[in-house]
Formats: structure tokens, C-alpha cells, sequence
């Protein structure tokens, strides 16, 4: 998993159908000095995260369409968890 | 499997219901020599380990083949505690 | 999932035949402000996604999964066209607590 920063939100209509009635976030993997790490991406939110929230990001298929409880969909990253707090070493920074 | 050493832990209480008690801990890969190497992930804890010590890690969806992750949203979970690395 | 604009599309003759049927449509990768980002790559869609539309794919092997039970060898497909994206209006502004008091401007 990643830690991720909600950036942004997508509005789809005609997307696939299993996609229907989930949030679909744009999220800004991080560093764990609060750096962006690579591009955004696009998630499915299971959590009901905002904008600006920090957020934990699953990048496999099965952790992400079961916790949004749409199994056997093509979705392959979701918003797991709303992160309250992250402590790190120092020497990691 | 990736080798990794623990460096932090990621709190969080409005989560996946299947990651309720489950420890989320920080790694970030080393090599073998055990230098950082770059990046990091938080991954689901199933040994026990804490900070500062070497793993290794499953990631994929090979992760939740690990016990204690049965069917549950990993895609990376701790599987051992590192004792020893040699090389030849 | 990724974000990206369809820029193209690419026609093979010969073609695996599981891959029959199946528009092959070029993507750029955008970022949230919708400037380019890294290597333009061909997808299978499910949409009806045309030249230029904003959408969202999935790689991996969920990327076969719109078109079952059929089995197409595909690792990346537009799953959705995206009609607006609102992003916060000062990403460097730290949040404070949960906000979700937003909207617009959109691109």
C-alpha cells in the first residue's frame, strides 16, 4: 500500500457499470517526507475521503474492487483507509 | 519477496473493515548489504516485527496468501523476520 | 487507475485473434492540471471513448475483466470517460480536519 493525498475528484458518467455509485478520486501518491512520489492516479474510493485528506492506497486488483465491494470489476487501486497519523524514523526521511 | 527494514507505522481508524487490527507498518527495501534502497510501502503486519528490523515482504496479490491475510485488502504483507543474510 | 486523454487510435490486421473486435485507442497520461506525463500507451475500451475525451483506464489483468467471458489479451482499458474534474484551487495550502466544501473550477 501507499500513503496518497486526495487532489482531486473525476466525474464519470458513462464509465463501466460496476463503476456506478462509488467516488473516483484523484490521489498524489507520497514520499514519506511528504514529497510527491510519481504521477497521480486514479482510485475508487471506499472510505468517503476528501479533498486534501491523506489517505492509505491499495495498487492490487483484488484488495482494491473488494473493498469497494465490487468484486470481478476492473478497478485496480482504491482509498482503504483515512490515515490519522504516520510516525517515522528519522533516518528513513 | 522484497527484503525491507521497518521505519515507521501508519495509524488509521476509518479503514476496511477487514484491516481492523492489523498493524500497518513502513518499509522501505534495503539490499542485501542492507543499504536503503528507494521508495517505500506501508504493508499489513503478520510476524510480529518492529521497528528497525529486516523482513522480507510479499507484495501482490500473492500477500494475502500469507496467514492472517486471507481475503482481507493487501498488497503487502510482512512474512518474516530476517535473522541473517549471507552471500557468496 | 490512471488518468489521460485519447490521443489516437491503432489499427492492426494482424492481431491476436482475441484481440478481434476491440478498438486499440493511443492514451496520454495526464496529470490533474492535464499537462502530459510519461510514455503514450494503446488500450482496449469498453466506453466508446473518441479522440480527445478525458478517461480513466486500469492495467493489469483487471483490464481483461469488462470483456468477459470473453478472454482478451489486454493489460490496459479505458473503463470510463470522464466528464469533469474539480481539483482544490491551492494544492500547496495544507487541509485543516476533513473538508469537503469544494467545487468547480473544473479544467
Amino acid at each position: 500500500m501507499l500513503i496518497a493525498r486526495v487532489v482531486g475528484e473525476l466525474v464519470a458518467t458513462q464509465k463501466h457499470p460496476s463503476h456506478e455509485g462509488r467516488k473516483l478520486l484523484l490521489v498524489q501518491p507520497l514520499n514519506l517526507d511528504g514529497s510527491n512520489r510519481g504521477d497521480a492516479l486514479v482510485a475508487m474510493d471506499s472510505v468517503d475521503a476528501g479533498m486534501g485528506d491523506r489517505v492509505l492506497l491499495a495498487t492490487e486488483g483484488f484488495s482494491a474492487m473488494t473493498s469497494v465491494g465490487r468484486p470481478g470489476s476492473p478497478i485496480d487501486m482504491a482509498v482503504i483507509a483515512f490515515i490519522d497519523r504516520i510516525d517515522v524514523l528519522p533516518d528513513a526521511l | 519477496m522484497i527484503l525491507a527494514r521497518v521505519v515507521g507505522t501508519v495509524v488509521a481508524t476509518r479503514k476496511d473493515a477487514r484491516l481492523e487490527g492489523k498493524k500497518l507498518l513502513i518499509l522501505k527495501p534495503v539490499s542485501p548489504e542492507g543499504k536503503d534502497e528507494g521508495g517505500y510501502v506501508v504493508a499489513v503486519d503478520t510476524v510480529s516485527a518492529g521497528y528497525r528490523e529486516r523482513v522480507i515482504a510479499v507484495a501482490g496479490s500473492s500477500a494475502r496468501m500469507a496467514e492472517g491475510c486471507k481475503d482481507i485488502p493487501v498488497d503487502t504483507a510482512i512474512v518474516g523476520i530476517v535473522d541473517d543474510v549471507r552471500m557468496d | 487507475m490512471y488518468f489521460g486523454r485519447v490521443i489516437g487510435c491503432v489499427w492492426c490486421t494482424a492481431k491476436n485473434p482475441g484481440l478481434d473486435g476491440q478498438r486499440l485507442l493511443l492514451v496520454q497520461p495526464l496529470t490533474p492540471q492535464l499537462e502530459n506525463t510519461g510514455r503514450r500507451i494503446v488500450c482496449t475500451d469498453c466506453t466508446g471513448a473518441g479522440a480527445g475525451e478525458l478517461v480513466y483506464w486500469v492495467r493489469g489483468r483487471e483490464a481483461s475483466f469488462p470483456f468477459l467471458p470473453a478472454e482478451v489479451p489486454t493489460d490496459t482499458s479505458i473503463v470510463g470517460i470522464v466528464d469533469e474534474v474539480h481539483l482544490k484551487t491551492s494544492p500547496e495550502t495544507p487541509p485543516s480536519g476533513r473538508k469537503h466544501s469544494r467545487k468547480p473550477p473544473p479544467c
